[in-house]
């Protein structure tokens, strides 16, 4: 075969082949991409079944622990509504009240939303606030 | 110091300026003095930087809270080691430390190429200042570093927890060493295609830049990996994060640039290629920077709103048209030399492993945009998850590690039947073997694709170990020397190539343990009480008692743990969780000093087998209504003193905070005294730890290839390639 041509038929070949790898990319990441969504979103529409990757900050005074479940709710940016979360699994150092927050969820019992197991993701603040100093030292002991 | 600081910043940012405009009225019209000088130009800026670098940390070495970057990083009770890391975990510090690395890297990249690469050194001067003019202005308009606060605190809000660990201390720097070493061999490629001096000779010159790169910013990836494993209470050193992503992104398509670099020095072929990734590694370098500082995907490492998003966007547009641009204005002085001979030649392999390698980066980065990319395609923002990148990495990286064994046996120009029987047989044997004997270990059926991957992994080792014998043997034959000095010998005189197999060898290990410690790893999580087990793959964990440590800096509750198997003691491992103080008033008297950040300290017995790795979080709920009593107590007490003599409040303060001190140490106690239950997280995986042999194996090896060539070696080399530029230059004339 002439070398040009067979030049030709490898690049279409080759071209094809990365067209073809780079749609499978684009088709799964479309359809195994989790929606980010707001409180106020998921109150209003979320599905049973369907998992979410819900977003918002952490609701001062919601945050409940025991038998291994944490329990809190998340505000909504721009609405003033929250969801209440169940959540089970990995909670990152960050995590506190008024912190950002995302996290897997799937619509439960009410308005009450499942947590999916280590899917928490707090955002790292870049500040954040010590004690003054404390007169006499302070407390230092080791047990 | 803060006034001198300032204007250091407005002097650097004049000497860029002038850095830029030296060197290209130099390049077109000046002549040689003005190229002298704006190469000077960059000497003088590294000089100034250093000096307002240096009154940086002088500030947070001496807590001075006037500067409102040390007041907000830093605080008195900070250890002195993180106070001089603390400079580089502020937004204005970083940007600072970014410059400044950018003018020392560009001063000895300028100072070591001055008396070659003459045509293509002015322009990349141009480039490489106007980098650091883009860096100063953000440092004098979006991000102050030597900002003053007009009210001095008498205390700073400190650093942040999570980022006191001693990989923090190297991993920024690494980093930013890293992005600013791409710049170079980026700028002399504009540089080579503004003055179409388009032979190798610029890959010469800046190709010990693009591996220094390469090296750097792989050491500061893997101790962000290792901090993450060791520091965020988590268990994993890997999440497919968007600024782990953005780093990585540079770092592959720098990984593909200097393999194929190789194949346009020895046979003026890939010059479209070569061009085009390492001017997406530059503008990929700045990209990582803009993730991190823009905070424009969520992350934990994002550093929230920032105002820096636009002034990068513009440089990122501006750096991504400008190439593409140039190469298509230069594509005709891009062409080819010679033609592939063969699809199975060594340069076929590293055009695959090269594409692989730029396929492995454009899955890293669709994944990572994915969130704005949905956002505008649908107009809701989605994000993929680790399953997402597994399922397209893990094939990619398995091929990638074949071919790193396969490159080296593979002849330059044509595979020949004897040729793979004499390269091939052994390693292929090798990797037989080792598949064949982990199948047969019980439960390996479970993960097959780890066994085969172990294969790939034994196939690379025994192909590395094979040249490295022949190398050997063949100096052994001709030199008659002891096969160790023969082995130091051949390695000396080819460091280049023999670092290279190091680094696959490393690299290999390093994913092995990646494989297999991911693939059989097994995680519980516990709660329990002093005295409780958990058993998690045949190691008993049994709680032995709770600990707590009341500080000056920080409150930890912590526990210790005794692993047995078998009822042999295997390790004694203690983990805990500090509490640092808030501010927050509204949080209590006691109960602030429970209130603030908080941040694991991993229990961690790391072995060649396996590591056991177990994290504590204690839950406080029960010290809530005791810490509300304090708080309670000591607000009637504190307005009882305010109500008191003035004369008599000092000492009566300076009493009461004594005693808030003994509570606050007391509330602690209550976790050993009256202990309750406490959340741990188990992890055993094996062969972890050789992640971290398998990355300093590789690094070894990186260190190796970028030492200079002895200078009979680079006699040699330099008269080589004076024969190819001789070439070049009749071919280019005829």
């Amino acid at each position: 075969m002439n070398p040009s041509r067979k030049r030709r038929i490898r690049l279409v070949v080759a071209l094809t082949a990365a067209l073809l790898a780079a749609s499978a990319l684009i088709y799964t990441s479309f359809s195994a991409g989790s929606d980010e969504q707001t409180a106020g979103q998921l109150l209003d529409g979320a599905v049973a079944g369907k998992t979410y990757t819900l977003a918002g900050t952490v609701k001062d005074g919601s945050v409940r622990r025991g038998d291994g479940v944490l329990w809190f709710s998340v505000r909504d940016p721009h609405r003033p509504v929250s969801v209440r979360v169940r959540y089970t699994g990995l909670v990152p150092d960050p995590f506190r009240e008024g912190r950002g927050v995302m996290v897997k969820v799937q619509r439960g019992q009410g308005d009450v939303f499942m947590g999916e197991k280590d899917t928490m993701v707090t955002k790292c603040p870049s500040k954040f606030q010590v004690a003054p100093p404390r007169p006499g030292g302070g407390p230092a002991s080791a047990t | 110091m803060a006034t001198v600081g300032r204007a250091l910043l407005i002097v650097a940012f004049a000497v860029a300026l002038y850095g830029v405009a030296a060197s290209l009225y130099g390049a077109f019209a000046g002549g040689r003095a003005w190229v002298d000088s704006g190469r000077r130009a960059v000497y003088a800026l590294a000089g100034v930087l250093t000096l307002a670098f240096a009154i940086m940390e002088i500030a947070f070495l001496r807590s001075d809270f006037s500067f409102n970057v040390v007041a907000t990083h830093s605080s008195t009770t900070t250890p002195t080691f993180y106070k001089a890391t603390a400079a580089w975990s502020s937004q204005e510090g970083s940007l600072l430390l970014w410059v400044w690395l950018l003018s020392l890297w560009s001063s000895l990249a300028l100072a070591v190429t001055r008396r070659r690469v003459r045509e293509v050194a002015p322009v990349a001067t141009a480039v490489l200042m106007t980098f650091a003019s883009f860096f100063l202005m953000l440092t004098l308009f979006f991000a102050q570093p030597f900002e003053t606060l007009a009210a001095v605190p008498q205390e700073g809000t400190g650093l942040n927890p999570l980022l006191r660990h001693p990989a923090m201390m190297f991993h920024p720097p690494m980093l930013y060493s890293g992005y600013t070493l791409f710049s170079i061999p980026f700028a002399f490629a504009i540089g080579a295609l503004v003055t179409r001096r388009l032979n190798a000779e610029w890959i010469v010159s800046t190709r010990r830049f693009a591996l220094a790169a390469w090296l750097c910013l792989g050491v500061g990836i893997v101790l962000g990996a290792r901090w993450s494993y060791t520091e965020l209470g988590w268990g994993g050193y890997w999440a497919w994060d968007p600024v782990e992503n953005a780093s990585l992104l540079p770092w592959l398509t720098g990984t593909a640039f200097i393999h194929s670099i190789m194949i346009q020095e020895r046979r003026g072929m890939l010059k479209v290629w070569n061009a085009s990734l390492v001017l997406a590694t530059g503008t990929l370098a700045i990209l990582g920077t803009f993730l991190v500082r823009s905070g424009i995907l969520d992350s934990i490492h994002a550093f929230g709103a920032s105002t820096l998003g636009i002034p990068f966007l513009i440089l990122i547009g501006a750096m991504v048209l400008g190439s593409v641009g140039l190469v298509v204005w230069r594509r005709a002085d891009l062409a080819s030399e010679h033609r592939l001979d063969s699809l199975l030649s060594r340069e076929a392999v590293f055009l695959l492993q090269n594409v692989l390698l730029v396929a492995l980066a454009f899955v890293v980065w669709w994944g990572t945009f994915f969130p704005l990319i949905s956002e505008a395609v649908t107009g809701t923002r989605a994000s993929v998850g680790p399953p997402w990148f597994d399922k397209y990495i893990v094939p990619l990286a398995f091929a990638i590690v074949a071919l790193s064994g396969i490159g080296p046996l593979v002849p330059w120009r044509r595979l020949t039947l004897a040729s793979v029987r004499r390269g091939f047989l052994l390693p292929a044997l090798a990797a037989l073997v080792t598949v064949l004997v982990l199948l047969a270990v019980p439960g390996a059926w479970a993960e097959p694709k780890a066994a085969l991957f172990a294969g790939v992994v034994a196939f690379v080792l025994a192909s590395v170990a094979q040249e490295l014998w022949r190398g050997m043997r063949a100096r052994q034959a001709s030199a008659r020397e002891p096969a160790p000095v023969a082995l130091a010998g051949v390695v000396r005189r080819n460091r280049r190539r023999y670092g290279g197999y190091v680094v696959h060898a490393g690299f290999a290990i390093l994913l092995l343990g990646v494989a297999i410690s991911s693939s059989f790893q097994h995680a519980r999580d516990v709660s329990l009480k002093p005295g409780q087990s958990a058993r998690v793959d045949g190691f008993d964990i049994r709680y032995v008692r709770a600990t707590s440590h009341a500080g000056a800096e920080k409150i930890s509750l912590g526990a210790v743990l005794e692993v047995t198997k078998g009822g042999r003691h295997v390790a004694t491992l203690r983990t805990t969780r500090g509490f640092y103080p808030s501010q927050d008033i509204s949080q209590g008297i006691v109960g602030r000093f429970f209130g603030g950040e908080s941040e694991s300290e991993v229990g961690l017995r790391a072995g060649l087998g396996r590591d056991i790795w177990t994290v504590i979080n204690p839950n406080i709920t029960p010290l809530v209504p005791i810490i509300e009593r304090g708080n309670r107590t000591f607000r009637r007490a504190m307005v009882g003193i305010m109500s008191g003599p003035a004369a008599d409040r000092q000492q009566a303060a300076a009493q009461l905070f004594a005693l808030r001190d003994a509570a606050v140490t007391a509330v602690a106690r209550r976790f050993v005294t009256s202990p309750w239950p406490a959340d741990f997280r188990f992890i055993v995986s094996p062969l972890a730890t050789w992640i971290w042999i398998g990355a300093i194996v590789t690094f070894l090896g990186g260190l190796l290839a970028l030492w200079p060539a002895p200078a009979a070696a680079r006699r040699r080399v330099s008269a080589g390639y004076a024969a190819r530029v001789a070439r070049e230059l009749a071919r280019t004339t005829q």
